[in-house]
């Protein structure tokens, strides 16, 4: 048997796990979301709209304002652990950073839900520091929450993928600059970062997805309206087994998703040229 | 001079200090809530600490009809053949990857990062619709296959890794010494990619514990998982059932996640994806 045969029939199974279990449904979702009762068009898409514009903002404007802070802290993390001068902060920060990335989701949103609470753990402390009284304490479980779920649980992925790419950066660049009087900012803004600038994208890109097909933190810390468009979703299909409307939400969501993607390869393809 | 030089470097652990601690704070401060959920008997606004503690909420979980036993049972028996039927896919398929010649290796390579590059959602949404027709819903099998789908990308990326990091001329040797090709690959080629294999079930081992969208459409109400538990437990407002559920998710995790770096070594870790 020649070998590429032998080779294709040993990875076929595997392959066909991915194009059953995952790429038929995706394909059946995206012909869904345009059949009607009877029929085809645009009525799940104008229903979607219709229903859900407020909660499609909502969602845009969460995921893209967690990527932004997920990536600010990934580089200030990242940056510190390249440039920092002390040994032993960059130790410490080193074994610190972590912990978050190995806790699943659902977890994430339950110990969230209880610390950020009105009587939660991190208003309590604020108010036995004196920092605040009582009265002023507030809740913390609507569109804050579950920004502060994304970005705590997912700056640690994006910061150890932008970790390793900062160590591997030339260091006698770095030096020179050093040398010649250049600030530890300005090294990290004006010589690191724009040398990472395709890994951080990557696990930008990576995140986005991420967070925008997370079901169990939207419906843990925030369910009400607005909410995340993966509650509306499961909501569509559980109460109503409105498949139709379900396909159209997770269509959108998946254009959302993959034309931050293409931005990028726009961007990247501009810089190559 | 030296002095004043020396007073400066000590003043920067100031904002050091403070930006640490708030880290710690911030990282830390939810699990040890958690923690101290499992142990509270009442614990009412506006009291910092809990007013009682106990080991009732422990008792409820894990008393016969409490449900903590039967969901852990389902999770470890869905995580374990997970992990089985995705090696049985992975390991042809990363050898085949790694050692043979594949037309569009790099594109076969991508396919599997497909379920993590989408939005899966929806995708599971419509899972449970075919497998309802087949009568997969609701049953172990469907949602082993569920995970296995989003867990191949892990068995099949760090298998490649784990083969092409074993050398060609051990397997030359011994095919030249008069073994056949599949003892070869049981007697040499198997055990020097053990520990890469053992990574890659690590991981897939917990992305299964801790999935929580495919099961929650493709096993619930029939197959209730440790996820599952804890969100209906969390949603009921029973915090110390959910926090003890979030605890046995946890603790898996954190040991996995610390024991793994034996497994994975860099030899077989920068090649990843490659």
């Amino acid at each position: 048997m020649p070998r590429r045969l032998l080779g294709l029939l040993l990875v076929m199974p595997a392959l066909a796990v991915i194009a059953l279990l995952f790429i038929l449904p995706l394909v059946m979702s995206a012909v869904g979301a345009f059949q009607l009762n009877g029929g085809w068009g645009l009525g799940n898409f104008a229903k979607a709209f219709d229903l859900y514009l407020n909660d499609i903002l909502f969602s845009v404007g969460i995921v893209s304002l967690s990527t932004a802070l997920i990536g600010f802290g990934a580089i200030a993390i990242g940056g510190y652990l390249t440039l920092g001068a002390h040994p032993v902060a960059v130790t410490i920060l080193r074994w610190l950073y972590r912990w978050p990335m190995f806790i699943p989701f659902i977890v994430v949103g339950q110990i969230l839900r209880t610390f950020l609470a009105k009587n939660g753990m991190m208003n309590n402390t604020a108010i036995s520091l004196g920092l605040m009284t009582p009265i002023d304490a507030m809740s913390f479980l609507d569109w804050r929450g579950i920004v502060i779920a994304f970005v705590w649980k997912q700056t640690p992925f994006v910061a150890l993928l932008v970790a390793g790419a900062m160590a591997s950066v030339n260091r006698e660049g770095i030096e020179a600059a050093v040398n010649l009087g250049a600030s530890r900012l300005r090294v990290l803004v004006e010589i690191i970062v724009p040398q990472v600038t395709a890994t951080l994208a990557v696990g930008l890109i990576l995140s986005f997805v991420t967070m925008m097909s997370v079901l169990s933190v939207p419906l843990m810390i925030n369910a009400q309206s607005p909410t995340m468009l993966t509650a509306d979703i499961a909501f569509r299909v559980n109460a109503y087994g409105d498949y139709g409307v379900a396909n159209a939400l997770g269509l959108i969501s998946l254009v959302l998703a993959s034309s931050v993607a293409w931005i990028y390869l726009r961007i990247s393809l501009k810089e190559r040229a | 001079m030296a002095g004043l030089r020396l007073n400066l470097s000590v003043l920067w652990w100031l904002p050091r200090g403070l930006i640490f601690g708030l880290m710690a704070f911030f990282i830390f401060g939810p699990l040890f809530n958690m923690a101290l959920w499992t142990v509270t008997e009442k614990w009412y606004f506006p009291h910092a600490l809990p007013l009682e503690y106990g080991f009732s909420a422990w008792a409820r979980v894990f008393a016969p009809r409490g449900g903590a036993l039967q969901s852990l049972g389902n999770s470890l028996t869905v995580a374990v053949l997970t992990v089985i039927v995705s090696l049985a896919f992975a390991i042809p398929a990363g050898y085949a990857l790694a050692r043979l010649k594949l037309p569009l290796r790099s594109l076969i390579l991508l396919a599997f990062l497909i379920p993590q590059a989408f939005p899966n959602l929806t995708v599971y949404v419509n899972v449970a619709r075919l497998f309802y027709e087949i009568h997969l819903n609701g049953t172990i099998a469907g949602v082993v296959l569920v995970h296995v789908s989003h867990g191949l990308v892990y068995a099949v990326w760090i298998a490649t890794a784990a083969f092409s990091a074993i050398d060609v001329e051990l397997e030359q040797a011994a095919r030249s010494l008069g073994a056949g090709a599949m003892r070869t690959f049981r007697d040499i080629t198997l055990p020097l990619a053990a520990p890469g294999l053992m990574a890659s079930a690590i991981f897939v081992f917990l992305e299964s514990l801790d999935e929580f969208t495919g099961s929650y459409f493709v096993g619930a109400p029939d197959v209730n998982m440790l996820p599952l538990l804890l969100y209906t437990a969390g949603s009921g407002g029973n915090y110390q059932v959910a926090s003890i559920t979030a605890l046995l998710l946890l603790v898996p995790s954190l040991i996995f996640m610390l024991i793994v770096e034996r497994f994975l070594k860099a030899d077989v870790l920068s090649r990843v994806g490659r």
